[in-house]
């Protein structure tokens, strides 16, 4: 990284490449290695086909992996604001490490979009967060959507079964608080870890409370684990995933034992499938296709959108700001700030963003669809 | 919780602690003979069972370039030298980092692996994991084998840490899985035996008793034997400390390996997911002292059924469990303190 740098500041004496006062620099750290390396890949192949120029000024991308450690997504915020004056921070993959970033990014006044998912990002209760957006839904908003197909199934118990860190605990959280509004009795509540190589004992556990339903939160290749297992030991409810596995591996790994599975997505999960009135379609099919020309067909995953989302918030916001002020200034960075909280009526690729003083996500019902899994595939439920 | 639950519980703690005590051993093996704490021996699983799905994807799996990049490092690190010696020494040394290499790369490229039978696959992943041990041996190792136990641990966390990045490099951030070797089960009672979970038991006994007989009968498994109990001595009487280093990690890798392919079917396999199992054979290592073979076996059988009936009682708790073995037990391998003293 050093040397790269030096490179760059070589090159950038010359040829005015890297830091050229005019352009406009957008800081990107994503976990592009490490526990979220699925989710942070997909994200990083994303900011490659972002808009190189925007309302006629060059736009910079400094992309920094912070290999799924908090301490380094803070310090590459660090490293992107002092040493390479970023106007805007994009990332982090993960809600830890974009928690960690807030504090960094309201001392720098910067403004920063998370691609992470927690409410708790963007909590308006935090006066930090003034400076900080996300594209990702709540999970309150896909948990809500669980609940409410389950209770039209006629789902009375449901289990519960998630990863034993911030994704699984998050989720346990929303979707209980939820579902015992809504009268749904958890009747067990169990917790793996990604890398397990066996769920026998927790699936053992579930079987025996008799669930009607059972949820698995968690992310990627590994959520397939515990939906294998409890084929196997011949479980015959309903089973509900999260958005967390909307990629083509975990079909892959999945295979057979995941027909039926039901879980919330982004609309951009089933683009094609979407009625033409869907106002999401247009959008999300523009990046689908855009990533497809590049990674091949069926390469997009949901959550390289979020990435897509928050440059398309800033391809929005920037033509705003850059009337009041020029890049690489702290003016630029309030105007691009105020511009991003004024954005109305934007269509991305997992819904419409609705930004305002209160709500620095701006997704409403539209951000979400329930879809099955059906021959190797995921289906739209209308 | 009732019998069979009991009996479905230790059913998956014994298969899981099969795997465990194949790496235990290896780590006692490669302990007692270099003195390495060997932390990448999972690496060696997670390669073996990608390298294996990686044919199945019809990919050409990282681990061949891997191969192919460290021969041609020890050709010129160790060719002049070789050729210099000449004779029958320099033409098994081209045979392994040229002919060796270029088979494998031959029947990779060539061979569309991707139409193989699942056995010669496997075989096949197996061949292009095991000379890696070797190879990491001689480039990694052997420079700095006189070095203290403590540097030689660093040395490996370095390569465990290169070893997972090449992975993600090799085979990207998501798991696969394998198709069973067998799809047959049998219904024993309340239980239902998978055939693969017999293919593990089975292989890992079949590679215990192949260790045994190796270390018991042979020339080669005694010079090894002689190695781990004195250093000095075994050179005096004319055994090579670094060809017994070779042979310890050649066995290593193999065993890794081997542990991967079978266990890729029965769950789904990460580049990183090698390390946590390695990490549960070192606990099992650290029961038998890393120097005793069958305590090591044994103390893997007890992670693995610990593992299995914590994750009924305590999921999220479970990790926690199992690495808080290892501190009653060195407390009381400290008090009895016979382990093999080998710091110089």
């Amino acid at each position: 990284m050093k040397s790269l740098k030096k490179w760059c500041a070589a090159l950038g004496a010359v040829m005015w490449t890297c830091a050229a006062s005019a352009d406009i620099t957008v800081g990107v750290v994503v976990s592009a290695t490490g526990p979220a390396a699925s989710l942070g890949i997909p994200e990083k192949n994303t900011i490659a086909l972002l808009p190189t120029t925007i309302a006629g000024e060059k736009v910079n991308y400094i992309v920094l992996d912070d290999a799924s450690d908090t301490t380094t997504a803070v310090k590459n915020t660090r490293k992107l604001i002092a040493e390479d004056k970023v106007d805007i921070v994009i990332g982090s993959t993960t809600t830890p490490n974009s928690l960690a970033m807030i504090d960094v990014v309201a001392e720098a006044e910067t403004p920063m979009i998370s691609m992470a998912a927690s409410a708790r990002i963007v909590d308006a209760a935090n006066p930090k967060t003034k400076w900080v957006f996300k594209t990702p839904q709540n999970d309150i908003q896909m948990s809500t959507a669980i609940v409410e197909h389950m209770i039209n199934q006629g789902v009375k118990t449901v289990a519960f079964i998630g990863f034993s860190d911030a994704y699984g605990e998050g989720w346990y959280n929303e979707f209980s608080k939820i579902a015992e509004a809504r009268k749904l009795a958890i009747v067990a509540n169990e917790r793996y870890n990604r890398a397990d190589t066996s769920v026998t004992g927790q699936v053992l556990k579930i079987i025996a409370a008799k669930p009607d339903a059972v949820l698995i939160a968690g992310s990627g290749t590994p959520a397939a684990l515990p939906q294998k297992t409890l084929k196997e030991k011949g479980y015959k409810g309903l089973i509900y995933q999260t958005h967390g596995v909307a990629n083509r591996d975990f079909l892959r790994v999945c295979g057979k034992d995941c027909e039926g599975t039901f879980l919330p997505a982004g609309p951009v999960l089933v683009a094609a499938q979407l009625p033409d009135t869907n106002p999401v379609k247009k959008s999300a099919l523009e990046y689908v296709n855009k990533y497809e020309a590049v990674h091949g067909k069926g390469s997009v995953s949901t959550f390289g959108a979020h990435a897509w989302d928050a440059g398309l918030l800033l391809a929005h916001a920037a033509p705003v700001a850059l009337k009041k002020a020029k890049p690489g200034t702290k003016e630029f960075r309030v105007a691009l700030r105020d511009a991003l909280e004024g954005v109305k009526e934007l269509a991305g690729a997992h819904g419409i963003f609705n930004m305002s003083a209160n709500d620095h996500l701006g997704l409403d019902q539209r951000a979400r669809v329930m879809v099955k899994i059906e021959n190797g595939d995921w289906k739209l439920i209308r | 919780m009732d019998l069979q639950i009991a009996l479905l519980l230790a059913q998956d703690g014994v298969v899981s602690g099969a795997i465990y005590a194949l790496l235990a051993l290896a780590l006692v093996l490669v302990f007692a003979v270099t003195r390495v704490v060997f932390i990448p021996q999972g690496e060696f699983v997670a390669y073996g069972a990608l390298t294996l799905a990686s044919f199945q994807m019809g990919k050409i799996p990282g681990t061949l370039w891997l191969l192919l990049a460290l021969a041609f490092v020890i050709l010129l690190v160790d060719g002049p030298a070789a050729w210099r010696q000449g004779g029958r020494g320099f033409l098994l040394f081209l045979a392994q980092v040229v002919l060796y290499p270029a088979l494998m790369a031959a029947a990779v490229l060539l061979g569309q692996p991707h139409a193989w039978p699942l056995w010669a696959q496997s075989l096949l992943a197996l061949a292009l994991v095991a000379p890696l041990g070797p190879q990491l041996y001689r480039l990694v190792f052997q420079p700095v084998a006189e070095a203290s136990v403590l540097m030689l641990l660093i040395v490996a966390v370095a390569l465990h840490l290169a070893l997972v990045g090449l992975g993600l490099v090799f085979f990207g951030a998501e798991g696969s899985r394998t198709p069973p070797f067998s799809e047959a089960s049998w219904e024993v009672g309340s239980l239902v035996v998978s055939g693969q979970s017999l293919w593990v038991l089975g292989a890992s006994a079949g590679l215990i008793v192949a260790l045994y007989l190796f270390f018991e009968k042979t020339l080669y498994g005694k010079a090894l034997r002689a190695t781990a109990m004195n250093r000095i001595g075994a050179r005096l009487m004319g055994i090579s400390t670094t060809f017994a280093g070779k042979i310890a990690f050649l066995f290593a890798a193999v065993i890794g390996g081997a542990s991967g392919i079978l266990i890729a079917p029965i769950t789904t396999i990460y580049y990183d997911t090698g390390f946590l199992i390695g990490l549960k054979g070192f606990v099992g290592a650290i029961v038998g002292g890393l120097a005793s073979y069958p305590v090591a076996a044994a103390g893997a059988l007890l992670v693995g059924l610990l593992e299995s009936f914590s994750s009924f009682w305590a999921s999220a708790y479970k990790e926690v469990l199992v690495f808080t073995l290892i501190i009653p037990v060195l407390l009381w391998r400290s008090w009895q303190s016979h382990q093999v003293e080998e710091e110089e």
